[in-house]
């Protein structure tokens, strides 16, 4: 974890680099809807949800990267962003050095090889009117124009049999299958093409409990077998435990602390991370010591000056109201972007 | 192929077409209507676009259980001495052969359109949607009145009649493209927010196939409910037309043209000149509108019947 400390540092285990990522929603589409009276004046104002807002993160090559946060904190939309179906306001991604935000369409392609996506909700992710070989088939015809129709039932034996899906279900259409096979499906299309780097998108949330488990072992398996490196973005925290290496917290689009799992669980740093592991239900005699926030979470139409987290911060002072934090590197290999934790007013 | 079969046989499509009368009832009257149409060279008694076979003096037979009727001549003859029956025969033909053609040519144009615009959004959906509610502010009829007019007066009758089916075609298709559009577009919007669509964008595919790969058989179920509503109303428009002059010719007469012909005796006791053509253009549509009523109450999910 040495590296976190120079976070601009060419470090060659860093597969995807994350840097002042925005994306801003316009709300006010048409130029009339933006006219507006103040004071007796027409003034033009623009408005926009601020999904996120700066974010700098780092993917390491071989690792499950976890993102967490609550609704509507912009993690899916890191995701999307990072996948290219949505454009970023402002900021930077690189793959591998490279930087692919701003590659015209045909440039991106060797990208999309290597970086695939799981969906959240199976019953929206495959398309309906397609069986699972032609779901399964195309990436691999797109990305590959050449190949032989033997090598493509080969390929799709293997993967369908690598996810636990009885290759002989090929010709069966989406609807046939349950939640929990209609996921390992998709994983199967994003596998479908050797990719590197995987960013999944709370693909377990829309399953059953029972499913679920099963799900995430496949995708840990998948993640040794073929070298994956994986950007989980869920709420479940008891998932991240048993799943991610580092996690990375989100609140109201930005990111208050990036730490090791086991450090993260053991020892939260930011006052919002403290709040969000206390949450966790737990076996244990007695009342549990939830920490409870106050108030609401801020819209993100007009952001709050200072620390996004002041209003609700049991620890905020003045400095907090005024000027943001930034990320800061404290021991064990954590970053936390709270100006308390920075001057020792938070244990 | 027979996965194909069997998806449809197990379809709710079958199933409910089996139990429903109406629907059952509405399409063993098309498919007649249809097979003795298209088969009308082969099975009419006469031929009337042949002058040689028409002779004047069998002109104004009543239909042949009336008095004064002619066994040859089932239905009665028109004012020009053709049998009834046969000129319905041939009539109904061009009146199904535009509705089709007519319904073809709105949907490629309305789907394209459609698609574009739900698909790209911002600039293009805007100009597209603003283009189609220009079109419709506009009634089909006036536009084609208009336009067949003015080719009428510029080219001389000759040539229209000539080219009179091709024309109704072509004007029945473009003055009714926004309705499919429209119904496209609003399918399209809902199906690109689906992840199915994303993940393709994942995997790279150009918007062209995503459009007409992944979205578009999405949105077929609307697209087969309007269309068979379409039929019946450019078959209803043909027969205006052709009732206020500008449809087909006297001597390719439609369903429509027929009806005009005849409009002109019915006040000398030559009813059926007007009234078999009605009747048969009032089956006609009315069966294929109750089609089309079946098959939205079938395809909508939020409906289910017993």
């Amino acid at each position: 974890m040495t590296d976190m400390s120079e976070p601009y540092s060419q470090a060659t285990g860093e597969l995807l680099k994350i840097r002042g990522l925005s994306k801003a929603f316009p709300l006010t589409k048409g130029f009339l809807e933006q006219l507006h009276f103040e004071g007796g004046r027409l003034v033009r104002r623009r408005e926009s949800v601020k999904a996120i807002n700066g974010v700098d993160l780092d993917v390491k090559r071989g690792e499950a990267l976890c993102v967490v946060g609550e609704s509507g904190c912009g993690k899916s939309t890191v995701a999307r962003v990072v996948m290219g179906l949505l454009e970023p306001t402002a900021g930077s991604i690189q793959y591998d050095g490279e930087r692919i935000d701003n590659l015209p369409p045909e440039r991106l392609l060797p990208y999309r090889r290597k970086m695939q996506m799981i969906f959240q909700n199976p019953y929206a992710s495959l398309n309906p009117r397609l069986t699972v070989k032609q779901t399964l088939e195309e990436p691999m015809r797109f990305h590959n124009p050449g190949i032989g129709n033997g090598e493509l039932k080969d390929k799709v034996r293997d993967v369908m049999d690598s996810v636990g899906v009885d290759p002989s279900w090929r010709d069966r259409f989406p609807h046939e299958f349950s939640g929990g096979q209609r996921q390992r499906i998709s994983i199967a299309r994003a596998l479908m093409v050797d990719p590197e780097f995987i960013v999944a998108d709370e693909p377990i949330s829309a399953l059953d409990v029972s499913i679920q488990a099963q799900v995430l072992n496949l995708m840990m398996d998948a993640m040794e077998q073929r070298a994956l490196t994986y950007m989980f973005i869920t709420h479940d925290l008891s998932v991240v435990e048993h799943f991610g290496t580092r996690v990375a917290v989100m609140y109201l689009g930005s990111l208050c602390e990036l730490a090791p799992t086991r450090t993260l669980f053991e020892t939260p740093r930011h006052p919002y991370t403290k709040a969000l592991i206390s949450a966790i239900p737990k076996l244990t005699q007695g009342r549990p010591g939830h920490i409870k926030l106050i108030g609401e979470v801020p819209t993100p139409i007009n952001l709050p000056a200072g620390c996004f987290f002041h209003n609700r911060c049991v620890y905020a002072d003045d400095r907090c109201k005024v000027e943001k934090p930034v990320l800061h590197t404290v021991d064990g290999g954590c970053r936390v972007a709270c100006h308390g934790v920075q001057e020792g007013r938070v244990d | 192929m027979t996965r194909y079969w069997r998806l449809f046989k197990d379809s709710t499509l079958l199933y409910s077409f089996g139990r429903d009368k109406v629907a059952m009832a509405s399409f063993s009257v098309l498919l007649l209507l249809v097979v003795l149409s298209f088969s009308s060279p082969l099975i009419a008694p006469f031929d009337p676009y042949d002058p040689a076979g028409i002779d004047i003096m069998d002109s104004d037979i009543p239909p042949s259980w009336q008095e004064e009727g002619d066994p040859r001549f089932t239905l009665g003859t028109d004012a020009q001495g053709r049998d009834m029956l046969s000129t319905m025969l041939y009539g109904t033909r061009i009146s199904i052969t535009i509705g089709l053609f007519a319904v073809l040519l709105q949907s490629v144009l309305g789907i394209l359109l459609g698609l574009a615009a739900g698909y790209f959004g911002g600039r293009i959906d805007s100009f597209l949607m603003r283009l189609a509610d220009i079109q419709l502010s506009f009634s089909t009829l006036m536009v084609a009145i208009v336009v067949l007019a003015v080719f009428q007066a510029s080219f001389g009758t000759e040539l229209y009649n000539d080219l009179a089916i091709f024309m109704l075609i072509l004007v029945i298709g473009i003055a009714e493209w926004p309705q499919y559009a429209r119904t496209v577009r609003a399918s399209v919007l809902a199906e690109k927010k689906k992840e199915y669509v994303d993940a393709v964008r994942v995997i790279g595919l150009g918007s062209r196939r995503i459009m007409l790969r992944h979205i578009l058989p999405n949105t077929l179920s609307p697209i087969l409910v309007i269309s068979t509503v379409q039929v019946a109303n450019a078959i209803m428009s043909e027969a205006a037309l052709s009732f206020l002059g500008l449809g087909m010719p006297v001597n390719k007469p439609s369903l429509g043209s027929l009806i005009n012909s005849g409009f002109e005796y019915i006040l000398s006791g030559s009813w059926w000149i007007t009234a078999f053509p009605a009747i048969v253009l009032v089956i006609l549509v009315l069966v294929i509108n109750l089609l089309g009523d079946w098959l939205r109450d079938v395809l909508n999910p939020k409906l289910y019947k017993n």
